[in-house]
């Protein structure tokens, strides 16, 4: 025991070793576990786009980035364990794509001074930055996707779509249940009725929650699922002939791990979309020649174009734009990670600058403010083609509704607030 | 040579009696406690309390209810992690209800809590045993987390159905919340872990813990000697139920500071504690903690070694940690089956008589 404590000492002081002066971002992985069909390519996309900086560019504005990456196997106990080793290092920003790690961040990364991104998930109140000085979600958030959800299937009805029953599958976690409020608000304003189907981590068994739906045949269904569960609701819808085009998962339900399996029964699934899909971008080519042909490609180098491969590179381009907006604003390449935060919450993504970095189209436009630290609520939703084996845009990217989303952020966090004994306010 | 009982004349019961009865071991032991006390809080930093103490040591304590529960007294059981989970939700209600009262009560009164829940689903061990009392006990598993998960007023109706443990003080020091220093959050988890340790070492050699081992050994020749088994049953589950109310209320409150009951206290955790317990060694105090350091540390310490000193690939790391422990885990239990405890124990008989042994 004790040995074990001296040998882990003198790890850990191997570990504080590296240089300090580089930029540090981390990536806190989930390559293993259950999850890891999901956390491979989005660790993967991260990875690839600091390697492609760090190969094309030498870095943001001359500083070379260091990557540090830890494996959290989507636990909760191991992520703790990844950010008390990492922050020492000066890590820039966290993603620790988990909500539930999230939630345990918020209170811990504003003690220490780091900013945290969640991009599309995490707590969604932390969209008001006079309470969350430190969290990041923008361009949007799940309380965004719900809405979005809503909006799509007014569209299709035509704008009506009272009486009609909307059903959620929902994993039972924190996850699963951040868009319960909203939409039972939207089922205010819009008159359809809302049923909720709990599915117990890790989705496996759905039988029961299937059967209901297929009883109760609602209009819709709606899926907040993650990993394996959504493999198996698509499945499932596709056993008891649900219409595809009437099943709309959000953008965590949307890769292609979770429609392949079924084959060609999940063609016509609808997904919400953070940012587009697809390789189709001048960036894809620079990848290509500096991190792939170069034999630098994270992991197997086999997930480029994949959707959360893409959203991997979407977390890791505005991080980078970030620390960009940062340097600017202090005058000085070597950022520290108080500075990085100013740099987010002064973050700017414009079509003309995703254009310049080669990603055209790629994600909404948005801008961040102390206020506002939530983007500007924008989504899509894309379809999956099992023919050809990809996704596709099928709408613009469009507003939630801010009317209703508004007042549940200013009411969550409010009351997170008051909990915490946080003063709010913009400083 | 040091290590012996020669010498070491005992002129009282107590002396006799006592837990440590050689010197050596004795010594040992204060110097154990001035270290964990005096010495640690004074030099460790925040990867040093959230990586490898904290979770040591509330790990220690779960290990040592359970080890009550399965080694002492022989009845097995799956529920732990739902237990724990008992203990965090009481200690969360308790504290947001009554933010004036002392932590350290908090905790104390979840334990409480988590006792009496664990007397009602330790009835049916009256009934089954053996095999049958671990699936019985699973139901306990299941049902308290989706309890958790279902009913709002568990999780104050908050949105998304996290607990998160707002900032509490011991005498003006936060312990809970992100502004703890480490060593506030490691001496309060010190403080109930040697607690914990001492209650469990002397119940288990008094009137009570005899008669749980006399269930343990044969229910129904101790029944015959005068043992009533609904009583010690009872108390076995409710006093193994109570230390690992505190330790899921330290578990939630100092550790983790936001918890999901499926993520945090699901079957996982039932097993974990198992393990740690039989790799530790039934029936032993000592072994609980060994149990629990050999599952938390090894994976931080082999993560360590691998991944920051060799520089391998992350998930290669994990794999082989997976692959490690588990073979580690085959390996002494295949060399000794009475687990870390009886290694100890062998290790000291060998010394008694080093460096002479005939």
């Amino acid at each position: 025991m004790k040995l074990k404590l001296i040998t882990a000492a003198v790890a850990v002081l191997m570990a504080a070793g590296p240089a300090m002066a580089d930029l540090t971002f981390s990536i806190l992985s989930y390559r293993t576990g259950p999850y890891a069909p999901n956390g491979i390519p989005l660790a993967d996309g991260q990875a690839d786009y600091f390697t492609l900086i760090n190969e094309r560019d030498g870095g943001i504005n001359g500083e070379k980035i260091n990557v540090v990456e830890c494996e959290t196997g989507y636990n909760t106990e191991k992520g703790v364990e990844c950010y008390e080793a990492t922050k020492g290092e000066g890590v820039l920003v966290y993603n620790p794509y988990s909500t539930g790690m999230a939630y345990q961040l918020i209170p811990k990364v504003t003690a220490d001074g780091i900013p945290l991104h969640t991009l599309g998930y995490g707590r969604t109140s932390a969209k008001n930055g006079k309470v969350f000085s430190n969290v990041f979600n923008y361009p949007a958030n799940y309380w965004d996707g719900a809405s979005h959800a809503v909006s799509h299937i007014l569209d299709v009805n035509g704008g009506d779509i009272s009486g009609k029953t909307i059903a959620l599958v929902y994993h039972n976690s924190a996850y699963g249940k951040e868009p319960i409020r909203t939409l039972e608000e939207l089922a205010k304003k819009h008159g359809y009725n809302l049923t909720l189907l709990p599915v117990d981590h890790p989705g496996q068994e759905q039988k029961s929650q299937w059967l209901q739906i297929r009883r109760e045949k609602p209009d819709y269904v709606l899926m907040w699922g993650w990993g394996v569960m959504n493999q198996v609701a698509i499945q499932e819808a596709a056993n008891i002939r649900f219409p595809m085009e009437n099943f709309i998962g959000i953008w965590w339900s949307a890769s292609e791990n979770d429609v392949q399996p079924a084959g060609d029964a999940s063609d016509g699934y609808k997904a919400l979309a953070l940012h587009n899909v697809g390789d189709d971008y001048p960036l894809y080519e620079d990848l290509q020649k500096y991190v792939v042909d170069a034999g630098k490609a994270a992991g197997a180098g086999d997930q480029l174009g994949t959707v959360l491969y893409n959203r991997g590179l979407y977390t890791a381009m505005l991080s980078v734009e970030a620390a960009r907006t940062a340097q600017k604003i202090h005058g000085t390449n070597a950022i520290t990670p108080a500075m990085m935060r100013d740099g987010m919450e002064a973050l700017e993504m414009t079509e003309a600058k995703m254009a310049g970095l080669g990603l055209p189209g790629f994600g909404p436009e948005f801008k961040v403010s102390c206020e506002n630290h939530g983007g500007n609520g924008f989504g899509a939703v894309s379809q999956w083609d099992a023919n050809a084996g990809k996704w596709s845009l099928i709408t613009d990217y469009v507003q939630s509704d801010q009317d209703i989303i508004g007042p549940l952020i200013l009411e969550d966090s409010a009351a997170y607030a008051a909990e915490a004994g946080i003063t709010q306010g913009c400083n | 040579m040091f290590y012996r009982e020669a010498g070491d004349f005992k002129t009282s019961y107590a002396e006799d009696n006592q837990t440590f009865p050689i010197k050596f071991d004795r010594y040992r032991y204060y110097v154990v406690l001035v270290l964990a006390f005096a010495v640690v809080p004074f030099i460790i930093n925040d990867y040093w309390v959230n990586a490898v103490f904290l979770p040591f040591l509330i790990y220690s304590i779960a290990a040592i209810g359970l080890n009550i529960l399965v080694g002492y007294c022989g009845q097995v059981s799956l529920g732990s992690g739902g237990f724990m989970a008992v203990g965090a939700y009481a200690c969360y209600k308790l504290m947001t209800s009554f933010p004036d009262v002392n932590i350290a009560i908090h905790v104390m009164l979840a334990g409480a809590i988590t006792a009496a829940v664990g007397v009602l689903f330790g009835l049916p061990s009256l009934r089954i045993k053996g095999f049958y009392l671990a699936v019985a006990t699973l139901a306990a598993q299941f049902f308290l987390v989706w309890l958790f998960n279902r009913v709002p007023w568990f999780y104050n109706y908050s949105a998304s159905g996290q607990i998160s443990a707002p900032e509490r003080t011991v005498f003006g020091i936060p312990v809970t919340g992100a502004e703890t220093a480490p060593w506030a959050a490691y001496l309060f988890c010190l403080v109930f872990a040697v607690a914990s340790a001492l209650i469990a070492r002397n119940l288990t050699r008094g009137m009570i813990g005899r008669k749980w081992m006399a269930i343990r050994d044969m229910d129904i020749a101790a029944e015959i000697i005068g043992v009533n088994p609904l009583k010690a049953k009872l108390s076995a589950f409710a006093v193994s139920s109570f230390f690992i109310g505190i330790a899921g209320a330290l578990f939630f409150a100092i550790y983790l500071g936001a918890i999901e009951v499926g993520e945090a206290f699901g079957i996982n955790k039932s097993f974990l504690l198992l393990f740690m317990v039989i790799i530790g060694g039934l029936g032993s105090i000592f072994g609980s903690f060994a149990g629990a350091a050999f599952l938390v540390l090894l994976p931080v310490l082999l993560k360590n070694l691998l991944v920051v000193g060799l520089e391998w690939p992350t998930d290669l790391a994990t794999h082989l940690e997976f692959i490690i422990v588990g073979g580690l885990i085959i390996l002494f239990l295949v060399a000794e089956p009475h687990g870390l405890a009886q290694l100890w124990r062998v290790a000291k008989e060998k010394l008694r008589l080093w460096p002479f042994p005939h």
